[in-house]
C-alpha cells in the first residue's frame, strides 16, 4: 500500500513545481490535489485493520535510508490528514479565485499537503523530522500569503519562533531515543530499553515539541495569530489537521516509541489538557474576529484531545486497568477525528462569510442566515457539532471521556483520585462555555439584523465551497449517529498501542454504544436522532391540527419599543460581557473603566473594556525581553580578536572533555 | 418487551399531560402564601389551548430557525424526559442514553432558544441569551460533577441502576449525596428560571432572561415553548425525585405499577408544593449574585465528586 500511498505524495510535489509556474487562481491544482487526496484517504481507511508494512528508499542520509511504515495508527492519523485535504482543496477550487496573489498560495499547498502525509508516514527520526520541518515552513509561507499586512508578518514571526522551539524539542527528543536505540529507525528504538530518567525527559521534550505545534497552553500564544492569518483553506488544515499530526507525534513517541511512562507523566499531561480546554475556550469567548475565535477554540478542543491521551496515560501506568486505558485513548482519537471535521467546516464556513462580507469582524456581521441560507444551516451543524450536542459527533468523543473519567476511582494512588475529578470538572465547564461560544458565534455573525451594508448586501458562496462543508456537515452528522462503527473502526489503533481495545459495540453501523457494561452507561445516537425527528414531526403534525394556522408578518415587538437602529443589537463583545465578568477579573484581568460626565454635562459618557493577556505578560514578554537582552549581552562576542577567539574554541573543547570525563 | 413500551408511551403521554398541572399547583400555592385567590388549576392548560387558537405574528426578518426552534425545543425536552424512569424503572428508552446524555439534551435544547432569542436582533434577545449561556456555563458543569458523584456511588450513569442502587439497603447515609442534593436542587432552579435565579412571572426588563429571549414568539410558537418550559420543571423534578427519593419505583406487575404511578403523582404534588413554598419566601437575585449561587453549587458538586474519591480508598 506504501508505494501507492507515496505515488500520492508524489503527485501533490509535482502540484507544487507546477503550482509555482502556474498562472491564474489553480482550479485544475485544487481539484488534482482533492482527487489525489480523497483516495489516499480511501486507502488509509482500507488500510487501518491491516498488518503493518515498511518500505526503506535510498533516500535522506545515506547510512540510514528512508523509513516509511504504514500501522493503524499512521493509518488512522493519514484518514484524517487527507480527509482535510481533500474537503479543502475541493473547498478551494471556489474560494482560490478570491486570492489576490495566487502565485504565493498555489505552489505551498500542495507542498504542504506532501509534507502532512509524509509526517505521518515517517519511521525514522530525520525523515520525520525533514517532513516535520517542511510542514512547519510550507503553513509559514502560506501564513505569510498577505505579506503586506502587517498582522500577518507579526503572526509570521511568532509562528517561525514557535516552529522552531518545537522542531528543537523533537530533535532533542529523538537524540535521546537515538543514543539508547543506537539507531535512527523506529523499528531500533521500539526495541531499546532507555534508562527510566531518560525516557522521562524523552518524553517531556515530546509534550514540548508537539505541545507546541499543537496548541497546548502556555505554547499556544501563536496559534490564534497564525491560523486567521493564512487563506481559508489553510486556516481550516493547519486548525483541523496539522494540530492532529502533532497528536500523532505526542502519540508515536510516549505509546509507540517510549517504554510505559510512570503515572505522573499521565498526569501532568491530564492537568495541562484540563487547563488548556478552559483557557482556550474563555480566550475563544472574548475574541470578535470570527477566525480567530475559532482557532482559540482548537486551543480548547487539543486540550479535550490531551485530557483522553492523559488518561490513557495514568490507566496504563496504574497497571490492571488496560480497559480503561483502551476507552480513554478511544475517546481521544474520536475527538481528533471529529474536532478535523467540525473545524475544518467551521473555517470554511468563515472564509465564506470573510468574503461575502470583506470582514472577519463578527461586530460588522449580522441577518446572513437570509443572505447565505446554505452557509448558514452547515455553519450551524458545525457550531451544534463542536458545542457536543446530541445526536451529532461531537458529543460522542466528550461522553466518552467522561465515562473514562469514571473510571478513576478505581485507581489507587493518590495523585489521579485528586486531578481526575478536577480534569472532569474543567471538562465539564470547557464543554458548556463551548455551547455559549459557538451560540455566540453563529448568533451575531449570522441571526440579528445585518450591522454594516456590506452583511445586507453580502451574496451566497459558490457551490464548491458549499459542497465542501455539505460533505464535512454529513460527515459530523454520520459520525454522530453512527458511533458504534467509528469505535469498532478505532479497535485496531488501540490494540497497536494498547494491546487491548474497547469491547467491540454492535456489528450494525447503528445501535447502543456500552464503553463498559449495559448497566453502567450507554448511549444510542441512531435512536436518540429518530426520536427527536419523530417528536418534532409529531409536534408540527399536532400544531397544525389543533392551531390556528394564520401567520402576520409584523414589525418586532421588543416590549412596544422596537430598536430603530440595528447597532442597539446585542454585539459579539456585549454577549460575552456577563462571562466575562464572571471568568474575567481572575483569569484576565477583565475590568471595565466607565466615564460619566458630571450631571448636566453633555459630554458622552465612555465605557472601555480592558482584558490583559496574562500567559502574554507572565510568559512570552518576559522570555522575548529576556531573549533580546542575552542577545544584546553577546553581541560584544562580535568584536573580539582572534587570539580571544581562539581563547574560547579552546575552552569548549576542555569542558566537553571534562564532562565526557565526568559521565563515563 | 410490549409492556415496556406500553409503559413508555404512558410516561410519554402522561409527563406532557401533567406538566401545566404542576405549573398550576406552583401558581396556585403561591397565590395562597400570598393570600390572593389565585388562578383555578386548570389555567395553564387554558392558556395553552388559547395560544394554540391565536395567530402567529411573526417579525419581518424571522428566519426559519426562529419558526422551527419552538418545537425542536419542544422535541429535545420531551426526549430527556422520556429516558427518565418516573414510575417506573422498566421503560424501552432507559438504554438510549444516562444522564450525561439527558444533560447534554436540556442543553441542546437551550443552545436552540438562545439563538432564537437572537434571531430577531433586539435587545431584549440579545440580553436573555447572553444571560441565559453565562448562567447555563456554570449550571451544566454543576449538573455534570453531580453526575459523577452518582456514577461513584452508584458505579452507574444509567439512570435506572442509580435508582435501583438508592433503594437498595446498602446505601446508608452518605455526605456527597447530601451535597450532591443541594447542588442539584440549585442546578435545577437555575435550569427552570426559578426565583431566586429568575422570575418567570415577571416582564420587567432587565430583570427577565427566560422570557426576555421569548419575548418575540407568539401563538402556537409560544404555546409550545411554555409547553416545554413546564415539562423542563417536571423533568427537573423527576430527576431529584428519580435519584433521591426513588420510592416506589422499580414495582413490576400491574400492582407495583399502579403504586409506583400514586408515588410518583404524590411525589410531583409535594415538589410543587415545597417549589411554591420556597419561591415565595425568597427575593429574586441580582443578575451578577446568581453566579455565586451556581458557582458554589459547583463547588458542592466538585466538593461530593473529590469526598467520594478520596473515602474510596480508606
Amino acid at each position: 500500500m506504501i508505494p501507492v500511498l507515496l505515488a500520492g505524495t508524489a503527485v501533490l510535489l509535482a502540484l507544487a513545481l507546477a503550482g509555482a509556474v502556474m498562472k491564474g487562481p489553480g482550479r485544475a491544482l485544487y481539484a488534482a490535489a482533492s482527487l489525489v487526496a480523497f483516495l489516499s484517504a480511501c486507502l488509509a481507511l482500507i488500510s487501518l485493520p491491516a498488518r503493518p508494512e515498511t518500505l526503506v528508499l535510498p533516500l535522506g542520509l545515506p547510512w540510514l535510508g528512508w523509513h516509511f511504515r504504514l500501522d493503524p495508527l499512521s493509518a488512522l492519523f493519514l484518514f484524517v490528514v487527507d480527509l482535510g485535504a481533500a474537503a479543502s482543496s475541493l473547498f478551494a477550487i471556489g474560494y482560490g479565485r478570491h486570492e489576490a496573489d495566487p502565485g504565493r498560495v498555489l505552489p505551498f499547498f500542495p507542498l504542504f499537503l506532501a509534507s502532512l502525509q509524509l509526517v505521518v508516514l515517517a519511521a525514522d527520526a530525520f525523515s520525520f523530522l525533514f517532513s516535520w520541518e517542511l510542514m512547519s515552513l510550507a503553513s509559514w509561507a502560506l501564513v505569510l500569503a498577505q505579506h503586506r499586512d502587517r498582522e500577518s508578518i507579526r503572526a509570521g514571526y511568532v509562528y517561525l519562533v514557535m516552529a522552531v522551539l518545537s522542531g528543537l524539542a523533537l530533535l532533542l527528543c529523538f537524540g535521546l531515543l537515538a543514543s539508547a536505540a543506537g539507531s535512527y529507525a523506529f523499528a531500533a528504538m521500539r526495541l531499546a530499553h532507555p534508562a527510566p530518567g531518560l525516557a522521562v525527559l524523552a518524553l517531556l521534550l515530546a509534550l514540548i515539541g508537539a505541545g507546541a505545534k499543537a496548541g497546548l497552553v502556555p505554547l499556544h500564544a501563536w496559534l490564534p495569530l497564525a491560523h486567521p492569518a493564512a487563506p481559508s483553506q489553510v486556516s481550516a488544515l493547519m486548525s483541523g489537521v496539522m494540530t492532529k499530526v502533532a497528536v500523532y507525534a505526542f502519540l508515536r513517541i510516549a505509546f509507540g516509541l517510549l517504554p510505559v511512562p510512570p503515572g505522573w507523566a499521565g498526569l501532568l499531561v491530564l492537568a495541562l489538557g484540563g487547563i488548556t480546554s478552559v483557557l482556550g475556550v474563555l480566550y475563544a469567548l472574548m475574541q470578535h474576529d470570527l477566525k480567530r475565535l475559532l482557532a482559540y477554540h482548537t486551543v480548547e478542543n487539543i486540550g479535550i484531545i490531551f485530557i483522553g491521551i492523559g488518561l490513557a496515560m495514568v490507566f496504563r501506568a496504574a497497571g490492571g486497568e488496560e480497559a480503561a486505558a483502551a476507552l480513554a485513548l478511544t475517546a481521544a482519537l474520536f475527538h481528533v477525528l471529529n474536532h478535523s471535521l467540525f473545524k475544518s467546516l467551521l473555517f470554511f464556513g468563515a472564509g465564506a462569510v470573510d468574503r461575502a462580507t470583506g470582514t472577519r469582524d463578527m461586530e460588522r456581521g449580522g441577518g446572513l442566515i437570509h443572505r447565505m441560507p446554505q452557509t448558514a444551516f452547515f455553519f450551524l451543524i458545525g457550531c451544534a457539532a463542536i458545542s457536543a450536542l446530541p445526536p451529532l459527533n461531537g458529543f460522542v468523543s466528550e461522553w466518552l471521556t467522561f465515562q473514562a473519567i469514571l473510571l478513576g476511582p478505581g485507581l489507587p494512588a493518590w495523585g489521579p483520585k485528586i486531578i481526575i475529578p478536577v480534569a472532569g470538572a474543567l471538562l465539564a465547564l470547557a464543554a458548556s462555555l463551548a455551547a455559549a461560544c459557538f451560540v455566540k458565534a453563529f448568533g451575531i455573525t449570522f441571526l440579528g439584523r445585518p450591522r454594516s451594508r456590506e452583511a445586507a448586501e453580502a451574496a451566497e458562496t459558490d457551490s464548491f465551497s458549499l459542497s465542501a462543508m455539505g460533505v464535512l456537515a454529513t460527515l459530523c452528522f454520520l459520525a454522530g449517529i453512527f458511533p458504534a462503527a467509528v469505535i469498532n473502526a478505532f479497535a485496531p489503533v488501540s490494540h497497536a498501542l494498547l494491546g487491548v481495545a474497547m469491547p467491540a459495540q454492535s456489528h450494525l453501523p447503528w445501535g447502543t454504544i456500552i464503553p463498559v457494561a449495559a448497566a453502567r452507561s450507554s448511549y444510542d445516537g441512531s435512536a436518540i436522532f429518530l426520536l427527536i425527528l419523530a417528536v418534532t414531526v409529531l409536534a408540527i403534525a399536532g400544531a397544525r391540527r389543533l392551531a390556528a394556522h394564520a401567520v402576520r408578518r409584523a414589525p418586532a415587538w421588543d416590549c412596544g419599543f422596537p430598536d430603530p437602529h440595528p447597532v442597539t443589537q446585542y454585539t459579539a463583545s456585549s454577549f460575552a460581557e456577563p462571562i466575562r465578568r464572571v471568568f474575567g477579573p481572575v483569569l484576565f484581568g477583565a475590568a471595565s473603566i466607565v466615564r460619566m460626565p458630571p450631571p448636566g454635562a453633555t459630554a458622552p459618557a465612555q465605557i472601555r473594556s480592558v482584558l490583559h493577556d496574562r500567559l502574554w505578560e507572565l510568559f512570552y514578554d518576559p522570555l522575548a525581553t529576556g531573549v533580546a537582552r542575552l542577545a544584546e549581552a553577546a553581541n560584544h562576542l562580535q568584536f573580539l580578536t582572534i587570539r580571544r577567539y581562539l581563547f574560547f574554541v579552546f575552552a569548549a573543547l576542555v569542558m566537553l572533555l571534562f564532562s565526557l570525563a565526568l559521565f563515563q | 418487551m410490549m409492556g415496556a413500551v406500553a409503559i413508555e408511551a404512558l410516561q410519554m403521554a402522561f409527563v406532557l399531560l401533567a406538566a401545566p398541572g404542576l405549573v398550576g399547583i406552583v401558581r396556585a400555592v403561591e397565590a395562597r402564601f400570598l393570600r390572593r385567590e389565585g388562578p383555578p388549576l386548570i389555567q395553564p392548560y387554558r392558556q395553552l389551548a388559547r395560544l394554540l387558537g391565536k395567530e402567529v405574528v411573526l417579525a419581518h426578518n424571522a428566519s426559519w430557525l426562529f419558526r422551527t426552534a419552538p418545537y425542536l425545543i419542544l422535541a429535545l425536552t420531551w426526549v430527556a424526559a422520556s429516558v427518565v424512569p418516573t414510575f417506573s424503572t422498566h421503560i424501552v428508552f432507559a438504554r438510549l442514553g444516562d444522564l450525561i446524555v439527558i444533560t447534554a439534551l436540556l442543553g441542546a435544547a437551550r443552545f436552540v432558544l438562545a439563538l432564537a432569542g437572537l434571531d430577531i436582533g433586539t435587545s431584549f434577545g440579545g440580553i436573555g441569551a447572553s444571560r441565559e449561556v453565562m448562567f447555563a456555563s456554570l449550571a451544566e458543569p454543576a449538573m455534570l460533577m453531580i453526575v459523577v458523584t452518582l456514577a461513584i456511588t452508584a458505579g452507574s450513569t444509567q439512570l435506572s441502576s442509580i435508582a435501583a442502587f438508592m433503594l437498595s439497603p446498602v446505601l446508608g447515609l452518605r455526605i456527597s449525596l447530601a451535597l450532591a442534593l443541594v447542588a442539584l436542587v440549585i442546578v435545577a432552579l437555575a435550569e427552570n428560571g426559578r426565583i431566586p435565579v429568575d422570575n418567570p412571572a415577571t416582564h420587567l426588563e432587565l430583570t427577565m432572561v427566560h422570557e426576555a429571549m421569548v419575548l418575540e414568539y407568539s401563538g402556537r410558537h409560544l404555546a409550545m415553548i411554555e409547553l416545554a418550559a413546564a415539562l423542563k420543571l417536571l423533568l427537573m423534578i423527576s430527576l431529584i425525585v428519580c435519584i433521591f427519593f426513588p420510592f416506589g419505583l422499580g414495582g413490576t406487575g400491574a400492582a407495583g405499577f399502579l403504586l409506583g404511578l400514586a408515588s410518583y403523582a404524590a411525589k410531583l404534588g409535594i415538589a410543587a408544593v415545597l417549589l411554591g413554598i420556597f419561591e415565595v419566601s425568597l427575593a429574586k437575585m441580582r443578575v451578577f449574585r446568581v453566579p455565586e449561587l451556581l458557582g458554589a453549587g459547583l463547588m458542592l458538586g466538585l466538593l461530593a465528586t473529590l469526598l467520594l474519591y478520596v473515602s474510596r480508598s480508606l
